[in-house]
C-alpha cells in the first residue's frame, strides 16, 4: 500500500546528496512531492515527502550509506489527515535586529495568540545581525491594527525593527 | 551639479545600528556642513568597491541626504551620472519589478525586492540649493528607492518579498 512518508536528511553539505537520495528513492519506485532543502551554516538540510510502497524501515535501509557517511536521516509516516490551515489574509512578517535570545518567539507568540498560522518562516544570523521573515495567514475576523501594535511593543521591548505589510500576490 | 569641496572617506554603519532605522531629518542644501557631508558620501562611495549609492545616515548622520552614481552599471538604462540630492522625495512612481539588492549596510546578506522601474524624484543640489526633478528607470530607479528608503529608516531587509527572498553572501564553515 501507498504510503506518504516524511524524511529528513541533515548534515556537512557536499556535492552529490539530492541525487543519490532520490536516486535510491526512484529505485523504490517511490513519487516525490513537496520538499524544501537549504543550507544552513553550511549544513544541508532537507525535507521530503514520498509517496511509495515500500515502509519506513525499507527506505531507512535503502539510505544507510548516507547515514554512514555521517548525515542523519529520519524516516516517518505521515498521518493520512488533512492538515490544519487558515483561511483569511495573506502577510509577510520581517524582522531584524541585533541578535540575542528570544526574538523568534517574542514575535511570534502575538501571532499565534490572534489565531494566525506561519507557512513559511526563514531565519538567518549575519555578524550580529539577527534576520526572520515570515509568511503568515492571519484569519479574515482578526484585528490588525492591534495586532501590528502588539508586534510593535514586542519589537522595541527586543531591541528590533519589525514589519507587518500584506504579501503581494499577483496573479496572471 | 556644483562643485563640492574635497571630502573625506568616511566608515559605513550596519545594521543594527539605531541610526539606519530612524527617519533622516530634511537640512538646508546650502548649508557649508551639508556641502561637506555630500562630498564625504561622495569620497565614501569612490572608494567603495561595487557601491552605486549612500545614505547619509549609512555614515552615521541623520539628514536627508544620499550620493548616486549607477553610470558604470550593467543594468543601467537612463543615468543622471555621479550626484548628490537633498531633502528628496519621490513624486511618480510605477511599473513594479522585483530584483536581487545587497546594501554596504548589512553586508551579509541580499535580498528580493520589489520596486517601481519608472521613477520621478524631485530633490535639492547641494551648494546652490537649485531644486531638480530627476526621471529615470530601471537600475537607477532601484538605486534611488533603495537610498530614500535609507533616509526613510528602512533597509531593504524591511521590504524582502518573501520568506525566501533573503541570501546569505557568505559560507558559513
Amino acid at each position: 500500500m501507498t504510503a506518504t512518508l516524511a524524511i529528513t536528511v541533515l548534515g556537512l553539505d557536499r556535492p552529490g546528496i539530492i541525487a543519490e537520495v532520490t536516486g535510491q528513492l526512484a529505485e523504490l519506485g517511490g513519487n516525490l512531492q513537496d520538499s524544501s532543502m537549504t543550507l544552513l551554516r553550511g549544513h544541508f538540510a532537507w525535507t521530503l515527502l514520498v509517496a511509495v510502497d515500500a515502509g519506513p524501515a525499507d527506505v531507512q535501509a535503502r539510505l544507510a550509506r548516507l547515514t554512514d557517511e555521517g548525515l542523519v536521516v529520519s524516516v516517518l509516516v505521515l498521518p493520512e489527515q488533512s492538515p490544519g490551515g487558515v483561511d483569511g489574509t495573506e502577510w509577510l512578517l520581517s524582522v531584524h535586529g541585533g541578535d540575542r535570545p528570544g526574538i523568534v518567539s517574542g514575535l511570534t507568540a502575538p501571532i499565534a495568540e490572534a489565531g494566525g498560522n506561519i507557512t513559511d518562516l526563514t531565519t538567518r544570523l549575519g555578524a550580529g545581525l539577527y534576520i526572520l521573515v515570515a509568511e503568515v495567514s492571519l484569519p479574515g475576523d482578526v484585528d490588525v491594527t492591534a495586532l501590528t501594535s502588539r508586534i510593535a511593543e514586542v519589537s522595541a521591548q527586543l531591541g528590533v525593527r519589525a514589519t507587518l505589510h500584506p504579501a503581494e500576490t499577483d496573479v496572471l | 551639479m556644483p562643485p563640492l569641496p574635497a571630502g573625506r572617506v568616511l566608515a559605513v554603519v550596519t545594521a543594527p545600528a539605531d541610526v539606519l532605522s530612524i527617519p533622516c531629518v530634511d537640512v538646508d542644501p546650502t548649508d557649508p556642513a551639508v556641502m561637506a557631508l555630500a562630498a564625504d558620501l561622495i569620497a565614501t562611495q569612490r572608494v567603495s568597491p561595487g557601491c552605486v549609492g549612500l545614505a547619509a545616515n549609512q555614515v552615521g548622520i541623520g539628514w536627508r541626504v544620499f550620493s548616486l552614481d549607477v553610470s558604470a552599471h550593467p543594468k543601467a538604462r537612463v543615468t543622471h551620472g555621479e550626484y548628490v540630492l537633498v531633502n528628496a522625495r519621490v513624486v511618480s512612481a510605477s511599473r513594479q519589478e522585483k530584483s536581487r539588492e545587497g546594501c554596504m549596510s548589512v553586508p551579509d546578506f541580499t535580498g528580493d525586492v520589489k520596486r517601481a522601474s519608472q521613477l520621478v524624484v524631485s530633490g535639492f543640489l547641494p551648494g546652490s540649493g537649485e531644486e531638480v526633478v530627476l526621471e529615470t528607470d530601471a537600475f537607477e530607479a532601484r538605486a534611488l528607492q533603495h537610498e530614500l528608503d535609507h533616509l526613510d529608516g528602512l533597509v531593504f531587509l524591511d521590504r524582502v518579498a518573501g520568506a525566501h527572498a533573503i541570501y546569505p553572501r557568505k559560507t558559513y564553515l
